[in-house]
C-alpha cells in the first residue's frame, strides 16, 4: 500500500506538496513521504473501525511531524519542570513559621476572626464572611456548569438517535424488573446515614471541618446512591427538573439577598447587625450558617444534576 | 513515622500519576485516578487542612470518579477493549 | 538536593504538574487529557497548601476564647484550595460532557481522528 502511495506522491515536487499542505489539502497529498507504520499505531488500529482505517493512513504522512511535536512537547515539559525546580530551591523551608505567606493578614484573620465573624472554624469564617462574594461567584460557577452540561447532554428532540433510545429503553426495562437485592438492602441503611451526615457537616460548617461544599457533596452522593439503587423513576417522583430549578435558584437568590444585606447597612459588612451568638453554638456566627446551607443545597443539586444528566440525559 | 509518611505519600502520588499515564485501559486509569485523589485527601490531613480532606474525599474520589466512569460507559470503553 | 527533600511537597507538586502537562500535550485520548488536567489541578493545590503549613501548629479551628496567631496554620491557602477543588470538578464535568457529544458525532475519542474527520467534513 505504501509503495503505491509513494509513487503517486513523487509526481509532485516537495514545494508543491508544501503549498497544498499549507492550504489545508492534506487529505490528498501529504507533505512528507509515508513511513512504514509504527507497530504502536498498528496496534491502536486493531479494533476494526471501518471509518477509522483511511484516517489512519492519511495521518501516517504527517507522522514525522508528530515525532517533532512529541519531542518538542517533552522538551518544553522538562524545561518547565526544571525552571520550577529552581524556583522550589529558592522557596523558604517547608513548615517554617517565617514563610512570607504568613503575614499580617493571617494574624488579623486568626486573632480577630472569632469576634468579627463568630465562626470557630476559621476557614469557614474566611470563605463565607470575609470573602463571601468570592464564594457566591463560585456557587454561580457550579450553577453555570450544570447549565452547560444540561445544554450539552439534555435529551430533547435535537439530541436523540435511535440506538441510544433503544439502549436506554432496554436499561429502563432491566432497571424496572431487576432490583439488585444486595444494593437495595445496603442502600436502605446507608442512604439515611449519608444524608444525616451530610446535613451534619453543613450545619456544623462554622464549628468543625466541613461546610457547604463538602456537606453538599455528601448529600449529593446520597441522592446519587438513591438513584442508582432504586431507579430514576422513583427518584423523579420527588426530584425532577422543576424542583431542581426552583431549589437551586432559590438558594442562589437567598445567598445573594443575604449578602446584599450589607449594602443596606452602610456597605461595610464587617459591622454586621445580626447578633453573632455564642461561639460554639450551632445557631451562631450570623449569616455564615445561612450561607452554608445555601451553598450546600446548590452543591448537592449540582452533583446529583451531573449524575442524572450523564446517565440518562434528564433531570 | 510521620516523616516516613510525608515522604512516601508524595512518591505514591507521582507513581499514581505515571500509572495513569502509561496504563493501557481507560478504566484502569480512572480507578488509579480516584486512588490518586484518596492519597491527596490523606495528604490534606497531614497538612492540617481537614476541610480540604473532607472535600477532596467526597469530590475527587467520589463524584469525579463516578462521572468519569459514566463517561467511559457512554463512549463504550468499558467492554474490556484495550485502548491506547 | 537536601533543600528539595525538605520541600518534598513542593517538589512532588512540580513533578506532578509536569506529568499532567505532558499528559495534556501528548495523550491522544481525550479522557486521558482530562485526567492529566485533573492531575495538574491537584499539583497546584498541593503547592498552595504546602505553602500554608507551619510545623507544629494546629488546623485553624479555634480553641478557647482568645486566639493566638502563633498557634494555628495559615488558613488562606485552605480557603483558596477549597474554592478550587469544587471549581475543578465542574470543569471536569463540563469537559466530560463535551467528550460525550464529540463521541456522539464522530464515534471516537481519539483527538487526531477527530481532527481529521472534522477536516474531511469541512472539505465536503
Amino acid at each position: 500500500m505504501s509503495k503505491m502511495a509513494r509513487s503517486k506522491k513523487e509526481k509532485q515536487t516537495s514545494w508543491q506538496r508544501f503549498c497544498t499542505w499549507v492550504n489545508g489539502g492534506t487529505a490528498e497529498q501529504p507533505l512528507l513521504p509515508a513511513e512504514p507504520a509504527k507497530p504502536k499505531k498498528a496496534k491502536a488500529a486493531k479494533p476494526k473501525k471501518q471509518k477509522a482505517q483511511p484516517v489512519r493512513k492519511e495521518w501516517m504522512g504527517l507522522s514525522r511531524f508528530e515525532h517533532i511535536y512529541r519531542i518538542c512537547a517533552v522538551l518544553i515539559g522538562v524545561v518547565m519542570v526544571g525552571v520550577l525546580m529552581i524556583a522550589v530551591l529558592q522557596l523558604p523551608l517547608f513548615g517554617s513559621p517565617d514563610n512570607p505567606s504568613v503575614n499580617e493578614v493571617v494574624e488579623r484573620y486568626v486573632e480577630k476572626g472569632l469576634e468579627e465573624t463568630g465562626a470557630v472554624n476559621m476557614v469557614a469564617g474566611m470563605i463565607l464572611d470575609y470573602r463571601a462574594f468570592d464564594t457566591f461567584g463560585e456557587s454561580s460557577v457550579l450553577f453555570l456548569a450544570v447549565t452547560c452540561v444540561t445544554m450539552l447532554l439534555m435529551r430533547d428532540r435535537n439530541n436523540t438517535n435511535k440506538e441510544e433510545d433503544l439502549l436506554t429503553a432496554r436499561e429502563h426495562v432491566i432497571e424496572g424488573y431487576e432490583e439488585d437485592i444486595i444494593l437495595t438492602k445496603v442502600a436502605r441503611i446507608v442512604i439515611p446515614c449519608a444524608l444525616v451526615y451530610g446535613v451534619y457537616v453543613v450545619l456544623n460548617g462554622h464549628l468543625s471541618p466541613g461546610g457547604g461544599f463538602s456537606g453538599g457533596t455528601i448529600m449529593g452522593s446520597a441522592l446519587i446512591l438513591f438513584a442508582v439503587s432504586f431507579g430514576m423513576i422513583r427518584m423523579s417522583q420527588f426530584f425532577n427538573y422543576a424542583t431542581f430549578r426552583k431549589i437551586t435558584s432559590c438558594a442562589l437568590m437567598v445567598y445573594a439577598a443575604s449578602k446584599a444585606y450589607s449594602f443596606f447597612t452602610g456597605a461595610n459588612h464587617l459591622e454586621s447587625h445580626i447578633p453573632l451568638g455564642v461561639p460554639g453554638a450551632i445557631l451562631s456566627s450570623g449569616l455564615i450558617l445561612i450561607l452554608d446551607i445555601c451553598v450546600g443545597i446548590v452543591v448537592a443539586c449540582t452533583m446529583y444534576g451531573f449524575y442524572a444528566l450523564f446517565t440518562k440525559g434528564e433531570l | 513515622m510521620r516523616l516516613a509518611l510525608e515522604l512516601i505519600l508524595p512518591a505514591l502520588l507521582i507513581v499514581c500519576a505515571l500509572a495513569v499515564t502509561f496504563s493501557k485501559r481507560l478504566l484502569v486509569s480512572v480507578v488509579i485516578y480516584t486512588s490518586f485523589s484518596l492519597i491527596m485527601s490523606v495528604i490534606w490531613v497531614l497538612l492540617e487542612s481537614p476541610d480540604l480532606a473532607i472535600t477532596e474525599a467526597a469530590v475527587g474520589a467520589g463524584v469525579s470518579g463516578l462521572l468519569l466512569i459514566y463517561t467511559l460507559k457512554k463512549i463504550h470503553a468499558l467492554k474490556g477493549t484495550s485502548d491506547e | 538536593m537536601e533543600h528539595l527533600l525538605i520541600n518534598h511537597y513542593e517538589t512532588a507538586a512540580v513533578i506532578l504538574f509536569g506529568i499532567g502537562f505532558l499528559n495534556l500535550l501528548l495523550q491522544n485520548n481525550l479522557v486521558k487529557k482530562i485526567i492529566g488536567f485533573g492531575i495538574m489541578d491537584s499539583a497546584v493545590y498541593l503547592f498552595l497548601a504546602s505553602q500554608g503549613y507551619i510545623a507544629g501548629r494546629l488546623a485553624p479551628i479555634l480553641v478557647g476564647e482568645v486566639a493566638n496567631a502563633a498557634d494555628y496554620i495559615n488558613p488562606i491557602p485552605a480557603g483558596l484550595v477549597l474554592t478550587g477543588i469544587v471549581v475543578s470538578v465542574s470543569v471536569t464535568a463540563f469537559s466530560l460532557a463535551l467528550i460525550q457529544r464529540l463521541y456522539q458525532k464522530y464515534k471516537t475519542v481519539n483527538f487526531d481522528e477527530i481532527v481529521l474527520l472534522a477536516r474531511q467534513k469541512g472539505d465536503e
